[in-house]
């Protein structure tokens, strides 16, 4: 590729291609200007952040990769913070997607009352996620929450949720599922997208329903399932806001009680705007990137396995 | 042929194993599914409201008085009448914010998208790639060397970082206006071409005026971020009366936690405004987030 694009340039331009050439760099001027000084420069700052201590008042020192090594084996919190983290994308992501292709797979069924059910489940997912965080920790209210008043109806005494360490990280996992309408909206896309003759095709060949959804709907769908899985990682991984409305508020700490939600990115912010630790808190955000690469790039090798492209069969 | 066969074969099967009969079955399934989960999800919903409406007294009761008796509004005025906390002030700050990053971002991705729609240069693939890498690129690695450039150049507690970047282009926006300006036909800009319409021209007579569905999408999806962004003012607005509606609302939330009812009332009118503006422009809402899928394929 690279070798035609040069003969290209080498060639002798016309005056209309070159003209061309400079009209299109001035209109994608304003991205490529916010590439270099919101994306590019960043990342390089940040990534030679990584190796100084920096406490904004004095200037950067550079400690080579001391920041690195204090962070992975003598720093207990970052560990810490990293398998709070892991624990709650682990379920969250799976429960969050299962949730959404069930509401797409029950709306793609449906055929009266569609916009009825699809404005409810979409509902919530235009909410802040201060006010899902302010409610749900209403809702989990131990002693006069709904969820805690139907488990008394059964005869269990709930969870203290927010307050007690043990619940705290289930309770901000238990609001997830609740905020899947966006998700649920692409699939509901997706499965519009699936052409009927699939169904018909089979239908006739006497495949059943379960059958039906393993042989054409899921591996038509994958490459959604694929692009939804991969953005709620990115997403889960970097959870920041529901923690830190529900432990500030009701455990009184960041990332409390008792470090019980101290989500990565939780710590990260404590590290550069409390501890006023620069140079840490770069090396920490790229430490979760290099994670963040290594979890997409497995995601991105299993999909071979099965991840479906119409048009690569075609071809 | 098939289809005949079919039927006269349903004749001869039990009812309950006939067509019919099982999609009646399915339709059962489906709609009782719909119907419970559909409760499950407005419920949060009703309870937030239900508790705005209450005395204190019959907020903090179990088992709990479902309709409130009698139905007061006090909530609502005392959170929009506490001087420590003024709401409206807030809004009107993340109003500032919306005008401010969704003009901007319109302008600069029109403009960048109709380069990638229809403007052929070399580099030019290698720039739709970093395009489409945008979208996966995490967050975290931007934020402190942002913050310290921000810092550097006496932005904290302004509303510039949070604007200012809106006007270098969205990758999200970009992606979804070159992909309409790619199904506009080529004749409608070559006659002005001809006439001697320079691109702004074009842009702003034909292009701009055609795309108000795609600029709708952005529009909307564009104004519940703002709304609901949380991290980015968090870092750069530090006093009062810089904070937007989702600040205002956790700095609340943290303070007077006992008094449950004026923190619901506070919370259901801060969603309010994104509600109505979700049911007008449904539509755009639910197509934009559709599309956001294409980006996968």
């Amino acid at each position: 590729m690279s070798a035609i694009t040069v003969a290209q340039m080498k060639k002798p331009r016309s005056k209309v291609a070159r003209r061309e050439t400079i009209l299109f760099y001035t209109c994608i001027a304003p991205f490529i200007l916010g590439i270099l000084f919101f994306d590019v420069i960043p990342m390089g700052a940040s990534f030679a952040l990584s190796f100084t201590e920096w406490k904004i008042l004095t200037p950067p020192t550079f400690v080579g990769l001391q920041n690195y090594i204090t962070a992975l084996s003598q720093d207990p919190k970052v560990l810490h913070s990293l398998e709070i983290t892991l624990k709650f994308s682990i379920v969250q992501v799976p429960l969050r997607l299962a949730t959404a292709l069930l509401l797409a797979i029950l709306l793609n069924e449906a055929t009266r009352g569609v916009n009825f059910f699809r404005t409810a489940f979409y509902l919530p997912a235009i909410v802040s996620s201060v006010a899902i965080a302010v409610l749900w920790q209403w809702i989990l209210n131990p002693a006069y929450g709904p969820v805690n008043g139907l488990l008394r109806l059964v005869g269990i005494e709930g969870p203290q949720w927010f307050t007690d360490p043990k619940w705290a990280l289930w309770g901000l996992v238990m609001m997830a599922p609740w905020g899947a309408g966006g998700e649920m909206l692409i699939f509901l896309a997706g499965l519009k997208s699936i052409d009927k003759q699939y169904y018909e095709a089979a239908e006739l060949d006497g495949a059943g329903r379960i059958a039906r959804f393993f042989k054409i709907t899921f591996p038509m769908l994958s490459p959604i399932i694929f692009f939804n899985l991969v953005m709620s990682i990115i997403g889960s991984l970097q959870t920041f806001d529901s923690a830190y409305v529900i432990s500030t508020s009701r455990a009184g700490t960041l990332g409390g009680p008792s470090n019980s939600t101290l989500f990565y990115m939780l710590y990260l912010y404590n590290r550069a705007f409390a501890g006023q630790m620069m140079g840490y808190a770069s090396a920490l955000a790229w430490i979760l990137f290099a994670i963040i690469m290594v979890i997409i790039l497995l995601v991105l090798r299993s999909s071979q396995l099965w991840v479906f492209y119409e048009a690569e069969r075609k071809s | 042929m098939a289809l005949k066969a079919k039927a006269s074969l349903a004749i001869s099967i039990p009812f309950y194993e006939s067509r019919r009969f099982q999609k009646i079955v399915k339709n059962i399934i489906v709609y009782f599914l719909l119907v419970v989960l559909s409760f499950l999800f407005v419920f949060p919903f009703f309870w937030m409201l239900d508790s705005a409406l209450k005395p204190n007294a019959q907020i903090f009761l179990w088992p709990p008085k479902w309709i409130p008796d009698p139905i007061q509004w006090q909530n609502f005025v005392e959170a929009f009448s506490n001087p420590q906390l003024p709401f409206l002030t807030f809004i009107k700050n993340t109003m500032i914010l919306e005008v401010g990053i969704i003009s901007g971002r319109l302008l600069s991705c029109v403009l960048v998208a109709y380069g990638f729609a229809r403007l052929r240069a070399p580099g030019k693939n290698f720039w739709f790639g970093v395009l489409l890498a945008t979208f996966m690129l995490p967050g975290a690695v931007l934020l402190i060397p942002k913050y310290i450039l921000f810092n550097k150049l006496g932005w904290v507690n302004t509303f510039l970082p949070l604007i200012v970047p809106a006007w270098f282009g969205e990758s999200y926006g970009i992606f979804l206006i070159r992909q309409f300006f790619l199904t506009l036909p080529r004749e409608l800009e070559e006659a002005a071409i001809v006439d001697g319409a320079n691109t702004f021209d074009i842009l702003r007579h034909i292009f701009i005026p055609l795309s108000t569905p795609v600029l709708a999408v952005i529009t909307v999806l564009s104004f519940k971020d703002i709304w609901n962004d949380f991290f980015t003012p968090l870092l750069y607005l530090n006093s009062m009366p810089k904070y937007t509606a989702s600040i205002g609302l956790a700095f609340f939330n943290g303070q007077f936690t006992v008094n449950m009812g004026v923190l619901m009332a506070a919370s259901f009118a801060l969603m309010l405004p994104l509600v109505i503006v979700f049911f007008i422009a449904q539509r755009a809402f639910v197509e934009g987030i559709s599309l956001t899928g294409l980006a996968g394929r």
